[in-house]
């Protein structure tokens, strides 16, 4: 589509021994999780020692890699072809789990105890906001650590916007170094004499607090902050080692997108981010590109043969005739199934075009960014035949 | 326009999720236009704000400020007209203030709770705060009238409103459960209790977004099955989008294509190269064949959750004001508005 842009060489990636972490990343439903998982079964099946971590995989995706369950420890995938000396293992991301272990491996048993047991902790370790985008990287240097794998295949979290797993950890950061932490943190803390004129503001604030929220609310959010504060050190280590992680060499992001307008806007920003966060970007895999299988035939010519073949729907012939509409005889059963796939020709080089046009606007804009198309599969991936099938397409194989 | 029943008559507001990348916003901005006739007054609301409404109608970013953004069908028709479609972005900062002054009356308190970090703090440690000031707002709008009397006409016929995707609608909508969590008394707890109100009543309506694909019909079926178990809450409508209707009757599409038969009426046609033409052309109607089928089993799928469909064709073109029309028609003509 465009001879500008480089071919990603998604084998190159792969068997390359320094290549330890691939990220999938790009907006929902664009087949990131299918993506993660082909690129690792092609990995393991090529010789690398592979683990895929997936976050919120398809019922029968996660099946096809013998996933029943989201219990948060990778399983050796059946079926793997072991030739190459390779294996498969993948796990699905328990987010509350991680969060749980994290919050006990830094912190002393009865001061865990009592921060799992506080209702803000619950919301925080349970809800879908920024917390699994955190623990899927938590997981990933947990992974990454173990040294068992030398290959992680990492696919992120269907987020509201595809950068949120990088930004998470940094939030919560953020928000517990924040000035409302501080001053929730204050009455708990021994007041020093210089804090009293601050003292005096805070109170205000807090005042208004129990107003809205309740005096036990507040009293729940002091304690389960102060709790947090103590570990807190620990949580900032960890999610900047992480983050190094993700620049450090070994590590390849893969921007997945579909030619959608909204899906190619996220990878956009995709590029531009980790351009900025110096993170390395392998290059965007492009799925479910529509691809008519005769070129050569325009929707234009398509649909004026269709034409040709059928009465007109308001009973006027398109071909040549002067005779009465009544008169014309009905379409040979085989006409009506050449109109009918002409039509279908016409509307598929018609989406064809517009894809064409939809992915332009990327490549014209990253003209160095290196792409891969995979064309829409007509059936859902449910089986290692079928990621294997994948696998090939994302290798160039036809 | 004359007046008849719709599927959802006494519905005031209608809460539109969906899987990501199913065209929930495209969906609730055809809503919105679709029950905008009539001289009809309606608000569509983006819990979410990532603008993409304003992208749907070309329009500049919205702010948080109830904006006239589209004329209904019909308008300039004589008799009856359009209606106005109104757009509303709620942040949940936004939320927070209005909810502050709205109760007592404290809009500045509010800034310095802002400034302090409190919406962050109510985003990262307890989401369950911020969905009750959002959900709190789009009740306001749908029960405001146009005077404190309780007989006065309501300012908005319908409230449309382009909820959170489906993975996360139950936690969204049920307020009162998530806060009651962190909240067993007190003024947040009691206005969460007035926004669940409102939202498990015959009045709301939640409408599910998916395409024929096995992950949103997955997630569809898992969104009606959970909102369910809620007591009083509506589930509404499925609406399918980005539907690509069989291009020959199933029995024919069964059949083996006859690649001779085929080529022979390409050559009557006037093209060239029938023959290899014919078979490019044979092994693209097997594809559709095969995904008419696949589609139809998830139709089934769909069917089984007994709630009513409507189905909208896939817009080749992409999605601009006038696809938003057509989509709004299609949902007209089913019955849906």
């Amino acid at each position: 589509m465009t001879p500008e842009n480089p071919r990603l060489d998604v084998d190159r990636i792969i068997d390359d021994r320094r290549a330890r972490i691939i990220v999938c990343c790009g907006s929902g439903g664009v087949g990131k999780t299918t993506t993660a998982a082909a690129i690792g079964l092609r990995a393991a099946e090529r010789g690398r020692q592979v683990c895929v971590l997936t976050v919120d995989p398809a019922r029968r995706l996660a099946q096809s890699m013998g996933l029943t369950s989201l219990d948060n420890t990778p399983r050796r995938v059946d079926g793997v072809s072991v030739e190459a000396g390779g294996s498969m293992h993948a796990m699905m991301l328990d987010m509350k789990r991680t969060f749980d272990e994290v919050v006990e491996a830094h912190a002393d048993p009865a001061r865990a105890a009592q921060i799992l047991a506080n209702p803000f902790y619950q919301a925080l370790s349970s809800s879908f906001a920024g917390t699994q985008e955190y623990m899927a990287m938590e997981k990933l240097g947990q992974l990454r650590t173990s040294g068992e794998w030398d290959l992680i295949v990492v696919d992120t979290p269907p987020s509201r916007s595809a950068l949120d797993f990088l930004d998470a950890p940094e939030r919560l950061g953020r928000f517990l170094d924040g000035r409302l932490i501080k001053l929730l943190l204050t009455p708990a803390k021994a007041t020093r004499p210089f804090t009293k004129v601050l003292n005096a503001g805070f109170s205000v604030v807090t005042g208004t607090l129990t107003k809205i929220l309740g005096a036990q609310v507040l009293r729940d959010a002091q304690t389960f902050v102060t709790a947090f504060d103590t570990m807190f050190g620990g949580f900032r280590e960890r999610a900047e080692a992480t983050y190094r992680l993700l620049q450090a060499p070994g590590t390849s992001f893969l921007v997945v997108a579909a030619p959608e307008p909204d899906a190619l806007r996220e990878a956009s920003y995709f590029v531009e981010r980790l351009d900025e966060e110096r993170m390395p970007l392998a290059g965007l895999v492009l799925n479910r590109v529509h691809r008519p299988t005769a070129t050569r035939l325009s929707a234009a010519r398509s649909l004026a043969a269709a034409e040709t073949l059928e009465p007109m729907p308001n009973g006027s012939s398109a071909a040549e005739s002067s005779q009465p509409p009544s008169q014309l005889p009905e379409p040979a059963p085989a006409d009506v199934v050449a109109a009918a796939a002409l039509r279908l020709h016409a509307a598929r080089m018609n989406l064809g075009e517009r894809e064409q046009r939809v992915a332009v606007t990327f490549t014209s804009a990253y003209p160095a960014v290196p792409i891969l198309e995979v064309p829409a599969l007509p059936e859902d991936v449910h089986d290692l035949a079928g990621l294997r099938r994948v696998g090939e397409l994302l290798a160039d194989e036809p | 326009m004359t007046a008849r029943d719709t599927d959802w008559d006494g519905v005031r507001l209608h809460v539109v999720t969906g899987k990501g990348g199913t065209g929930k916003t495209t969906v609730a901005a055809a809503l919105a236009l679709a029950l905008a006739h009539g001289g009809r007054k309606v608000l569509l609301i983006e819990a979410e704000g990532r603008q993409g409404i304003a992208r749907l109608f070309d329009r500049p970013p919205l702010p948080y400020e109830e904006r006239k953004i589209a004329i209904g069908p019909g308008s300039g028709g004589g008799s009856g007209g359009g209606g106005d479609v109104f757009a509303l972005a709620i942040d949940p900062e936004g939320a927070l203030l209005d909810y502050l002054q709205m109760f007592y009356g404290m809009r500045s308190a509010g800034r310095a709770l802002t400034r302090l970090g409190m919406v962050d703090f109510a985003t990262t440690i307890a989401p369950g705060l911020s969905d009750v000031l959002v959900t709190g707002k789009a009740t306001e709008a749908t029960r405001r009238r146009a005077t404190p009397s309780r007989t006065d006409k309501y300012v908005y016929d319908a409230v449309v409103m382009d909820a959170p995707p489906t993975g996360r609608i139950a936690r969204f909508l049920n307020v009162s459960t998530e806060v009651s969590g962190l909240a067993k008394v007190g003024p947040i707890r009691s206005h969460a209790d007035s926004v669940a109100n409102v939202i498990r009543s015959p009045q709301t309506a939640v409408h599910f977004v998916s395409t024929l694909e096995e992950m949103p019909v997955q997630e569809t079926l898992d969104g009606i099955a959970e909102l369910n178990e809620v007591k009083g809450m509506q589930v509404g409508g499925i609406m399918i989008n980005m539907a690509r209707p069989a291009v020959l009757p199933r029995e024919e599409l069964k059949k083996e294509p006859d690649i001779a038969a085929l080529a022979s009426s390409l050559a009557r046609a006037g093209l060239r190269s029938a023959d290899s033409l014919a078979g490019a052309l044979a092994a693209e109607l097997d594809e559709h064949a095969r995904h008419v089928e696949l589609t139809d089993r998830r139709r089934a799928e769909l069917t089984a959750a007994g709630q009513p469909m409507y189905e909208l064709r896939l817009c080749t073109g992409g999605i601009d004001l006038a696809a938003l029309h057509g989509l709004a028609a299609q949902l007209r003509e089913q019955g849906a508005a």
